[in-house]
């Protein structure tokens, strides 16, 4: 179908910035995004019967690697070695 | 104002009406391997290289980011690698403990609303019997009724005939005193007349014939004592 209606993971890469023009990127329509990916990965994950640590998980790994992205410039620039 | 805001940008009413009951919750989540990375991304690179393809691209990734420091390895590498495995070891061995525990609190819960729906239906259930026997009774209106105008026939049948005897006995009262009236009446003008009839005999008797009378019941008894003697 058309680029507009597909979900992010349905869009190939060349159609990426034509998919990118179509949606909303107010601060409305980034909020409401981000809310749908959320609840999508919610259902999915965490809101099922028997689940397991996959859930929170990831979303710890996902935390990690966030946090280590924002405090990358300050561990690169300590220096472990021995003065030489 | 982030809730305001939220608030009204929720979209209502979006998705088409579900009637209940809800759909029920899946058993199980999506199928993560190794507990970071979720299968679809092994199915994503299995067309085209197959099934080590990811852990080739994991390795590649891993040393690429090490011998570029991108990933500095310093005191904080030690202590996550001990916190991951002081976890990873803790989920492995009380991980099956926990869920059966949790299964077991949502089968207490759900026994609970259970149980709260049957006692619902029950009760009821028991409504619907004893309304059902109350309109059953309401039929037997039909006897009591008859039974109520049997009453009602009987007590006027009663009050009629007391009044019937009523009427009886004092007509029979009033015909008895006209029937006393005149046997009195007779019985008086009878007794006034008999006096009537000796006075003036009484009277008619003059003294002539008196002394005649007594004259003759002399001589008779005279005669009747000759006999007497006579006859002793």
């Amino acid at each position: 179908g058309p680029v507009a209606e597909r979900r992010l993971l349905a869009v190939r890469l060349g159609e990426l910035p034509a998919w990118l023009a179509t949606r909303q990127l107010s601060a409305q329509g980034l909020l409401g995004g981000v809310r749908k990916a959320w609840s999508s990965y919610y259902d999915k994950y965490i809101n099922v019967k028997r689940g397991g640590p996959a859930g929170i998980s990831m979303l710890l790994a996902g935390y990690c690697l966030l946090s280590y992205g924002w405090s990358y410039q300050r561990l690169s620039k300590s220096s472990f070695l021995l003065p030489d | 104002v982030i809730s305001s805001v939220l608030h009204v940008t929720r979209p209502l009413h979006t998705t088409q009406q579900r009637s209940a009951p809800l759909p029920p919750l899946p058993e199980k989540g999506g199928e993560v391997r190794h507990g970071l990375i979720p299968e679809e991304f092994f199915q994503f690179l299995y067309p085209k290289t197959g099934v080590t393809g990811p852990y080739m691209l994991g390795t590649g990734l891993v040393l690429y980011l090490l011998s570029k420091e991108i990933y500095v390895i310093n005191h904080e590498t030690v202590a996550a690698a001990c916190i991951l495995s002081v976890i990873i070891y803790g989920v492995k061995k009380y991980g099956a403990d926990v869920a059966a525990f949790a299964d077991k609190l949502n089968e207490e819960k759900m026994a609970k609303a259970l149980d709260v729906k049957n006692e619902a239906i029950k009760g009821l259930e028991t409504a619907i019997e004893e309304e059902k026997k109350e309109q059953w009774r309401v039929e037997g209106r039909k006897y009591l009724f008859d039974a109520k105008r049997n009453n009602i026939a009987m007590l006027l049948e009663t009050n009629y005939r007391e009044r019937l005897l009523t009427v009886y006995s004092e007509v029979k009262k009033r015909l008895d005193y006209q029937v006393a009236m005149q046997n009195l009446k007779r019985q008086k003008e009878q007794d006034h007349m008999i006096q009537w009839v000796e006075k003036n005999v009484v009277q008619s008797i003059t003294p002539q014939q008196q002394k005649e009378s007594i004259a003759k019941c002399i001589l008779d008894l005279k005669a009747l004592s000759k006999s007497a003697q006579a006859a002793v």
